[in-house]
């Protein structure tokens, strides 16, 4: 299926949860990374249980903080 | 697009420089955060972003506003170079919580400090691995660049 990662279209054998989806996209801290799936902003619980379906959009972007 | 972990160099116009200093004067005591993008080491443009924490010796961008400018960044054909904080307080340089959590791939760090209140102080780092390497700035006259700060 063809999906919409970052920007840039990309073809998985699917269909897959995010969970997976970071996985193959080699994301080597999913628990530092925000997701948005087709727009909507998603709580890490649901990384495992949120299907990605062909035409579908993810951003993913790793979480920017710090400290004095 | 070189990283600038290949170039060991971060260019920023001075006006972008400028931008960010004025972003930590008028957060502080807050912390100051934001983005800045551009392609091959050199920054473009500046946006100043909300500090989700709205601490003083904390900071995190809000995601809503992250995935908002990543997009943006996109559109104009550029790519996000860095990240920047402000330390209101203490020096510029990365902090046992910075380096813990600075886990975004090739992101630059850079810290625009205000120890000195008369002479701010802006370095820029890569972490990686837990570990944070000081990168070289270059500031370079505002006529040198079409830049934009945002």
């Amino acid at each position: 299926m063809e999906i919409t990662v970052n920007g840039d279209a990309v073809t998985l054998d699917g269909p897959l949860t995010i969970a997976r989806l970071l996985v193959e996209q080699e994301v080597k801290m999913p628990d530092m990374v925000s997701v948005e799936h087709n727009g909507k902003i998603l709580d890490r619980a649901e990384f495992d249980k949120q299907q990605v379906r062909p035409g579908d959009t993810v951003e993913f972007l790793y979480f920017m903080g710090g400290g004095a | 697009m070189r990283p600038v972990r290949e170039l060991q160099l971060l260019t920023i116009p001075r006006n972008i420089v400028d931008a960010m200093i004025e972003h930590a004067h008028r957060c502080a005591p807050q912390e100051a955060c934001g983005v800045l993008s551009g392609s091959d080491g050199r920054v473009r443009s500046v946006y100043p972003m909300t500090n989700a924490d709205a601490s003083s010796e904390h900071f995190s961008l809000v995601p809503r506003e992250q995935f908002d400018v990543a997009r943006k960044i996109r559109a104009e054909g550029q790519e996000m170079l860095a990240v920047y904080h402000s330390h209101p307080a203490t020096p510029a340089r990365p902090s046992p919580e910075d380096i813990r959590l600075g886990v975004a791939p090739g992101i630059v760090h850079v810290i625009v400090s205000l120890a000195d209140q008369n002479k701010p102080a802006v370095k820029a780092f890569l972490i990686e691995d837990g570990k944070a390497a000081e990168t070289s700035v270059r500031i370079t006259n505002e006529d040198e660049d079409n830049v934009s700060t945002t």
